[in-house]
């Protein structure tokens, strides 16, 4: 039987040039359940599919909060992703303690990126097997950024991770002109209908499995940012029912790209 | 001449004797600044309208010795802020490299963030502190002189303790006992401060330096001052102090050889 | 007579209540880097029923300069946010305004990384525990100050919990500390916890009754914390140009500024 010899470590290429061991992390993304982000000219929003391992268990956290101005979510090994944050939440601590500002978003990410990179390159590493969305204001205004566990990092307008995300992808791609002037109100909706596209045959949207993050800037500069927010439970409900179903504006129609 | 490379640039023995090398030991306890040695007298600075000016004169000092007269002790950082170092001119030489390596950096890692004075003030005093917690201080009392990020006018002070504060004028050294009662008298408070033209506070100031000049005995007529507004930077560093009069001086009593 | 025209004031003339010129066992002026200094100022908390007040002049000292008019040096701690909105502790440091700098943001931090890990924000009692952990961590370079706590305790009482510089702590009713202290102390003994006073007529020596305890409301204890701070004005030169209040109460965090004199 064929036996693929290339994927023992990730410090070492294949002859096709590919380093299997960040793929498979890649994979693992995949697995994870989808979130989506979205950036307005104002705000920023992370919007997140949560599972539950099994009826009787909690629903597993999509999105986390790391300071005033940022949050992130994430698909993949949520353990992973906790490393990650806890990093983050470091830094961005280390950043106002130092010289009195919120760590700029492009900053943050290089950093994590930084990071990642190093699990590539290193003979006993692993590369972390989540992929995330960082949400945030800074300076320069709202950013959403993606990161990949091989290291790579890239500012978005939109973007969807983790598990049937394709379909969201799509979404997203139709509606893309409609969402640098938005509303936060809006944001939200896009991503909740992105989230939706992306769900299983028999799942809908519930209070229970959609968590909502939001972050925005009121005015001009950091000194009037709307700081990170999360909402779950009962709080995204004013949102969820306004995507329940038969209330559709006619995003998803039979010319439905499918998932390669 | 002695060909020895271990001898060049030392006493000629046969004149001053055996040179005692054991001064060149690179061995041995680290020595830290137990006093500053070349220094520079006050750095003075008031807030206005829609600025801050700051002002300190070309002067190092070797004690009681006027050893340099061109000693530029006014750096901008970023094009929006100033620094003004009193104290030890070879520990200002090192926190200036220490600033432009900070620049540097900044302007590479991602463009629209910069540091803004008040970012520049909490830097140093972290410096500062970090270093007098070793036991080895860098021998200067700082003035930070520029716009916070609402771009209104900033101006702290941080010294070889660590020690921060923030006032609507400050004076280093000497200049806290001279020329802070006359800049107090303009910029009473922040509401006071946020009245004055440009052509007052920089009027006030020149008036603090001529004052100093006559007062100080570590001092110089020659000046730098520099003006920070929205509008950037004006950094004039040879400045020749105007309309002095020395009329008071024949009526000073109670010391010399003219006792009263 | 050299000393006569000294700048150390130390060394002629009126002295500071602190001692700057650093001196060794034989008497012999030291020579080596000094790491401490003393900011002046002073800081008083107070604890009622349902609110605890802390409170601290604005005023920052070197010698006989003063630095700044408005130096605060009561901090809310352990907020989410960058204006500390939703902060539920407050710390006050007075002596070595640096070290007192340092702590707080230390201390902020700890709190903040509690907060973030365990999703609720830190009990005033943990975060007492902690503040005596840090400084005593620095029990051979101490940080040169004297902080004091506040918050609610788990059953919403105000809880004031006081500091000296190297960890040693105790929850009080009341506390005055810094370069006035010593002049606030006792005014707090006897309006506070009601110390030396009778009920009129209740007897003589070992037959006198004590006035009876009862927690202070709010306006009164406010009130008192402006007595205090203009009396102590008067009387000590490292006090004065502004009072800064943070009441904490199951709403939040209050804050009030006075002015005080400026001589």
């Amino acid at each position: 039987m064929f036996r693929n010899n290339y994927d023992n470590d990730s410090v070492t290429f294949s002859p096709q040039g590919r380093i299997f061991q960040v793929e498979y992390a890649s994979e693992a993304v995949k697995q994870g359940s989808v979130v989506v982000g979205i950036v307005s000219k104002t705000h920023a929003v992370l919007v997140a599919l949560k599972r539950n391992a099994e009826e009787l268990s909690s629903y597993q956290k999509k999105i986390i909060a790391i300071d005033e101005h940022l949050g992130l979510s994430l698909a993949g090994l949520a353990s992973d992703a906790r490393v990650l944050s806890n990093f983050m939440k470091q830094q961005s601590l280390s950043s106002r303690l130092t010289y009195g500002r919120a760590i700029p978003l492009e900053r943050l990410v290089s950093a994590i990126g930084d990071r990642a990179q190093t699990n590539t390159q290193h003979y006993g590493k692993r590369p972390y097997g989540v992929g995330l969305l960082v949400a945030g204001v800074d300076e320069t205004g709202p950013h959403l950024f993606e990161f990949q566990p091989s290291g790579m990092t890239q500012e978005m307008i939109a973007c969807a991770i983790g598990a049937r995300s394709q379909m969201a992808r799509t979404y997203l791609e139709r509606n893309l002109e409609k969402f640098a002037d938005s509303s936060k109100e809006e944001l939200v909706i896009h991503g909740l209908r992105a989230l939706k596209e992306s769900l299983a045959q028999d799942k809908e949207l519930t209070v229970e499995n959609c968590s909502v993050g939001v972050v925005g800037v009121r005015a001009e500069g950091m000194k009037t940012i709307e700081g990170f927010r999360l909402y779950d439970g009962q709080d995204v409900k004013q949102w969820v029912d306004l995507v329940a179903d038969g209330t559709e504006e006619g995003g998803a129609g039979e010319t439905m790209e499918v998932d390669t | 001449m002695n060909h020895l490379p271990q001898a060049w640039g030392r006493p000629r023995d046969d004149y001053y004797g055996a040179y005692d090398a054991s001064y060149f030991q690179s061995n041995g306890p680290n020595q830290h600044t137990q006093q500053p040695i070349v220094t520079g007298t006050s750095v003075v600075a008031l807030k206005f309208k829609d600025g801050v000016v700051i002002a300190a004169d070309n002067l190092a000092s070797y004690g009681s010795l006027a050893r340099f007269t061109d000693v530029k002790r006014l750096r901008t950082f970023a094009d929006t802020s100033v620094v003004g170092f009193g104290g030890d001119v070879s520990d200002m030489q090192y926190l200036d490299r220490l600033l432009n390596s900070l620049d540097t950096e900044e302007a590479y890692t991602s463009s629209g963030h910069t540091l803004n004075a008040r970012n520049l003030h909490i830097y140093l005093s972290k410096v500062l502190y970090k270093r007098r917690s070793d036991f080895n201080p860098l021998w200067n009392q700082v003035l930070v002189a520029g716009l916070d990020e609402e771009k209104k006018p900033f101006l702290a002070s941080a010294d070889l303790l660590g020690t921060t504060f923030s006032a609507p004028s400050l004076a280093t050294g000497f200049g806290a006992h001279l020329a802070q009662p006359l800049l107090r008298k303009v910029a009473p408070d922040e509401e006071a401060a946020a009245t004055l033209s440009k052509e007052q506070a920089l009027e006030a100031v020149k008036e603090s330096m001529k004052v100093l000049f006559y007062r100080d005995a570590r001092s110089m007529d020659k000046y730098s001052i520099a003006v920070v507004t929205k509008e950037g930077i004006d950094l004039k560093e040879n400045e020749k102090l105007e309309n002095q009069s020395w009329a008071f001086a024949d009526q000073i009593r109670g010391y010399g050889t003219q006792v009263n | 007579m050299a000393a006569m025209f000294s700048q150390n004031p130390l060394m002629n003339g009126p002295n500071y209540s602190f001692n700057q010129a650093p001196v060794t066992a034989a008497g012999n002026k030291e020579h080596a880097f000094n790491p401490y200094t003393d900011n002046g100022g002073s800081t008083l908390a107070i604890s009622g029923s349902d609110f605890a007040i802390l409170a601290g002049d604005t005023r920052s000292t070197s010698g006989y300069n003063i630095n700044t008019r408005y130096s605060p040096k009561v901090f809310k701690i352990g907020g989410t946010t960058s204006t500390q909105d939703d902060a539920t502790l407050v710390l006050s440091v007075v002596g070595f305004a640096a070290d007192g700098e340092a702590l707080k943001e230390r201390l902020d931090a700890i709190v903040k990384m509690y907060r973030y890990q365990h999703g609720k924000p830190m009990s005033v009692k943990a975060c007492a525990q902690r503040l005596s952990t840090i400084l005593y961590g620095k029990r051979f370079f101490p940080y040169y100050v004297h902080a004091i706590l506040g918050g609610l305790d788990e059953e919403g009482r105000g809880a004031i919990y006081s500091y000296d510089p190297v960890g040693s702590y105790e929850r009080e009713q009341c506390r005055a500390a810094g370069a006035a202290a010593s002049l606030i102390m006792p005014f707090l003994d006897n309006q506070v916890n009601f110390k030396n006073q009778y009920i009129p007529g209740s007897g003589v020596g070992h037959e006198l009754q004590e006035r009876e305890k009862i927690p202070l409301p709010r306006n009164e204890v406010e009130d008192l914390v402006k007595d205090a701070f203009d009396s102590a004005v008067e009387r000590h030169i490292e006090v004065g140009d502004g009072l800064q209040m943070l009441i904490i109460t199951k709403d939040g965090i209050e804050e009030k500024y006075l002015p005080l004199k400026k001589d």
